[in-house]
C-alpha cells in the first residue's frame, strides 16, 4: 500500500482483502499476504529490534507474574507488535503518544527504558512512576509517551490536547492516540475523533483491532467490520493496514504522520491484528472465547518471523544479524529484572508526595 | 479616590483577560465560549480581543473539551476548560476525575496538570434538576483537585487568577445568582489564595460557615441576628479544596457555637466535612453539637414555590443559629 492510498479512504487492496478474509468463514482472521512494499534494509532492522523488544520484555514480564514475582496485573502486548513498532518508527522523540491498558509495547517501542519500566512493574521507587502507577501508568514524558491508562479510551482526547499542543506552539508535532477495538465504542472516541476533525489538529488514531474487547468479539459489540469506516462520520481519512506486517503499520502510519505534520488534520489508523494472550495475564491458549484455528492462523503470521522471514528470503538482512539482536536484547531483559528487584521499595513517608504540585 | 465596583461576571472575565495578556500558555476552549462569549457572558470580548486561536469554540463534547485540556496541560500550555454547567461534570467525569486529578500522582510526580475548568452552579433560575445543583462535593473528595468557589466579585477574579497560576487541576466554581451582584474589585491584577478562608464578619456568639452564595444569605442571617444582640462570625472557606482547616478551627474555639451552610443537599455535602474536622480539633471548646443546613435530600426541584423551599436561606439560617444558641 502506497502512503497516498493510506492517506486516502481505505485503501480498495486492503479493503478487498478484509472482505476476502471474512468470505472464508473468520471472524477475526489475517488478512492475505501482501506484497512487500518497502524492504529498506534500515527499516527493517529498525522494525525487528522494537518487535524483538516488546517481544521479550512482554514474555518474560508474563513469566515473573505468573510465578508471583510482581504484584498487579498485566495486560500483554504479545502479537501486536507490528503495529507499536510500525507506528513508533514514523515518530521524532518529540512527537506524543497516548496508549492504553496494554501499553507497554507502545511505551518499549517509543524508546522507554527496560530498567525503569520492570521497576515499575516492581512497584520498586526506581521505577517510572516510582511505585505510584504500575504496569497502567507507565510513562515517559521525555520521549513523548504521555501515558497507558487504566481506563477505556481515555488516553484518546488527552492525544488530542497533546496535538493541539503542538498546533498551537506550530512546533510541527503530531500526536498518536493508541486504542482497540473495545475503545473505539467509547464516547471519549467519538467525541475527540470529531473535535480533532473539527480543530484540525495532527492527531493520528491509531485503532489496533485485536477482534476482542475483552472477552467480547467484535461482532458482538459492533455491527461493522471496519473500524476505518468510522473516520467518515468525522470527515477525516480512514485507513486499513495489515497489524501483522511491521512495513505495512509503517507505511499507513507515515503517511498519517506526514498528512499531519502538513496540516491537513486527523487519521485513522485501523491495523488488523492478535493478541496471543488472554484480555489479562499470560493464560491465552486455552480460553473457550477464541478457537484454536484461529489462534494457529494468526500466529502463522507472526510479526517477527514474517519480517525475519520477508527479510532474508530478499536477502536483506542475514538471520546472523537478527539473533544477535534477540541475544542482546535477552541480555538487557535480564539487567532490567536484576536492577528492579535490588531497587528499594517506595518510603512509605512519601506517600502523599506527587499529589498535588507544590 | 472610592474603589471601583464591577460585577461578579465582569470581574472574573477581567481575571481572565489580564492572565490571558500576562501568559501566552492560556487559552480558552469550551462550548459557546468564543463567539457568543459564554452563555453567562463570563467570556464576553475575550475572543475579540485573542482572537480564535486562544479563544476557542468547541462541538458538545465535554470529555473531550477536558481531555484535550488534560493533554495540552501536561505539554505546559495553561488551559481554561469551560463546563457550561457543573451539572454536566456527569459527562466528563472519567477526564476530570480518573486522568486530570491522579495524572501527577500515577506517574510519580514527574507532570504537572496546570488545568483551570470553569463552571456555573446553583439553583434559583428555575432551572431545574440538571442545571441547578452544587457538586463541590464530588470534586473536593478527589486527591489531585482542588475546588474554588467565589462568593464576591473580588474572589471572582483573585481566585481565578490564582487558579491560572496553580500547577494543580482547580475547578472554578462561579454561582449564576451572584453573577450580576456588585463589590469592590481592584483594577490591578492580584490573586488571592487557593485554601485560605476570609472572615467575612467578626463575631462572638456564633460561627457560621457559609459556601459560595451561601455567604451572601449567612450576612444577612448575621445582620437579623444582630438585632437581637446575637453576635454571629461569618467565614468563607473560598475553596472547599484544600479546606483553610486552622481558620474555621480557631473560630470554633473563640465562639464554641458552628453551623455550616451550603447550598448542596446536606447529605455528604462539604459540611460534614467541616463539621468532623472542627469536632476533631475543638471538641472541648463546643458548647453544641457541629450544625448544618443544606438542601433536602432531592433533585433541585422546578417549580418556584418548591424551588425557594429547597435552597437554604437567611432564615433557615437564623433558625440554625437559634438553635444552637438554645443547646447550652
Amino acid at each position: 500500500m502506497s502512503p497516498a492510498q493510506a492517506a486516502g479512504k481505505s485503501s480498495p487492496t486492503l479493503s478487498r482483502a478484509a472482505e476476502t478474509a471474512r468470505a472464508n468463514g473468520a471472524e477475526h482472521s489475517p488478512l492475505p499476504e501482501p506484497t512487500p512494499a518497502r524492504e529498506d534494509r534500515d527499516l527493517l532492522l529498525d522494525l525487528h529490534r522494537r518487535m524483538v523488544r516488546i517481544r521479550l520484555f512482554e514474555e518474560q514480564a508474563g513469566r515473573l507474574m505468573e510465578a508471583g514475582a510482581m504484584p498487579g496485573f498485566l495486560h500483554l502486548y504479545v502479537g501486536q507488535e507490528a503495529v507499536a513498532a510500525g507506528v513508533m518508527a514514523t515518530l521524532k522523540d518529540t512527537d506524543q503518544i497516548t496508549s492504553t491498558h496494554r501499553g507497554h509495547g507502545h511505551a518499549v517501542a517509543k524508546g522507554a527504558d527496560f530498567r525503569q519500566m520492570f521497576a515499575e512493574l516492581y512497584g520498586k521507587a526506581t521505577g517510572y512512576c516510582q511505585g505510584r502507577g504500575g504496569s497502567m501508568h507507565i510513562n515517559d514524558l521525555a520521549i513523548g509517551m504521555l501515558g497507558a491508562n487504566g481506563v477505556v479510551g481515555g488516553g484518546i482526547p488527552i492525544a488530542v490536547g497533546a496535538a493541539f499542543a503542538s498546533a498551537y506552539r506550530d512546533d510541527g508535532g503530531v500526536a498518536v492516540a493508541f486504542f482497540g477495538d473495545g475503545g473505539s465504542n467509547i464516547g471519549s472516541f467519538h467525541e475527540a475523533a470529531n473535535l480533532a476533525a473539527v480543530l484540525n489538529l495532527p492527531v493520528i488514531l491509531v485503532c489496533e483491532n485485536n477482534g476482542y474487547a475483552e472477552f467480547t468479539a467484535q461482532s458482538s459489540h459492533m455491527r461493522i467490520t471496519d473500524i476505518a469506516d468510522r473516520a467518515a462520520a468525522y470527515g477525516f481519512p480512514g485507513a486499513i493496514v495489515d497489524g501483522m506486517d511491521a512495513v505495512a503499520v509503517y507505511e499507513g502510519a507515515l503517511a498519517a504522520v506526514e498528512r499531519a505534520r502538513a496540516g491537513s488534520g486527523p487519521t485513522l489508523i485501523e491495523a488488523k491484528t492478535y493478541r496471543y494472550y488472554d484480555h489479562q495475564g499470560v493464560k491465552g491458549l486455552r480460553i473457550p472465547y477464541r478457537s484454536q484455528d484461529e489462534i494457529d492462523a494468526w500466529k502463522a503470521r507472526d510479526p517477527i518471523q514474517l519480517l525475519e522471514r520477508r527479510a532474508a528470503e530478499a536477502g536483506h538482512v542475514d538471520q546472523a544479524e537478527f539473533d544477535a539482536v534477540w541475544e542482546t536484547t535477552r541480555a538487557d531483559v535480564a539487567d532490567a529484572i536484576t536492577y528492579a528487584e535490588s531497587s528499594p521499595d517506595p518510603d512509605p513517608a512519601t506517600l502523599l508526595d506527587g499529589v498535588y504540585s507544590h | 479616590m472610592p474603589a471601583r465596583q464591577l460585577t461578579y461576571v465582569k470581574a472574573f472575565n477581567e481575571g481572565v483577560a489580564q492572565m490571558m495578556r500576562s501568559d501566552g500558555d492560556v487559552f480558552l476552549i469550551g462550548e459557546d465560549v468564543a463567539g457568543y462569549g459564554g452563555v453567562f457572558h463570563m467570556f464576553d470580548g475575550l475572543k475579540d480581543e485573542f482572537g480564535e486561536r486562544r479563544v476557542i469554540d468547541t462541538p458538545i463534547s465535554e470529555a473531550a473539551i477536558i481531555g484535550l485540556g488534560v493533554g495540552a496541560a501536561a505539554r505546559g500550555l495553561r488551559p481554561i476548560c469551560d463546563l457550561m454547567f457543573m451539572d454536566f461534570l456527569g459527562v466528563c467525569m472519567d477526564q476530570v476525575v480518573n486522568q486530570a486529578a491522579k495524572m501527577r500522582f500515577m506517574y510519580g510526580g514527574t507532570v504537572a496538570v496546570p488545568l483551570t475548568i470553569t463552571t456555573a452552579a446553583g439553583a434559583g433560575l428555575g432551572a431545574a434538576a440538571q442545571h441547578s445543583q452544587s457538586l463541590e462535593a464530588w470534586l473536593a473528595h478527589v486527591p489531585g483537585l482542588k475546588v474554588a468557589m467565589p462568593a464576591t466579585p473580588y474572589d471572582a477574579k483573585g481566585l481565578m487568577v490564582s487558579a491560572l497560576r496553580d500547577d494543580n487541576p482547580t475547578v472554578v466554581v462561579l454561582n449564576k445568582l451572584l453573577l450580576g451582584s456588585k463589590g469592590d474589585v481592584p483594577e490591578d491584577l492580584y490573586a488571592v489564595p487557593l485554601g485560605q478562608a476570609r472572615i467575612v464578619r467578626p463575631g462572638r456568639d456564633v460561627t457560621v460557615v457559609a459556601v459560595g452564595r451561601m455567604v451572601t444569605e449567612a450576612t444577612a442571617a448575621a445582620e437579623q441576628l444582630a438585632a437581637d444582640g446575637v453576635d454571629v462570625e461569618v467565614i468563607d472557606p473560598r475553596t472547599v479544596q484544600p479546606l483553610d482547616t486552622a481558620t474555621l478551627v480557631e473560630s470554633a474555639r473563640r465562639t464554641n457555637r458552628v453551623l455550616v451552610v451550603h447550598e448542596a443537599v446536606t447529605f455528604g455535602g462539604i459540611g460534614a466535612e467541616i463539621a468532623a474536622q472542627i469536632q476533631d480539633e475543638a471538641f472541648d471548646y463546643l458548647d453544641a453539637p457541629v450544625l448544618r443546613v443544606g438542601a433536602p435530600f432531592s433533585p433541585v426541584p422546578f417549580s418556584p414555590v418548591l424551588e425557594k423551599a429547597y435552597v437554604p436561606d437567611a432564615s433557615r439560617i437564623v433558625a440554625g443559629c437559634r438553635r444552637l444558641l438554645e443547646r447550652g
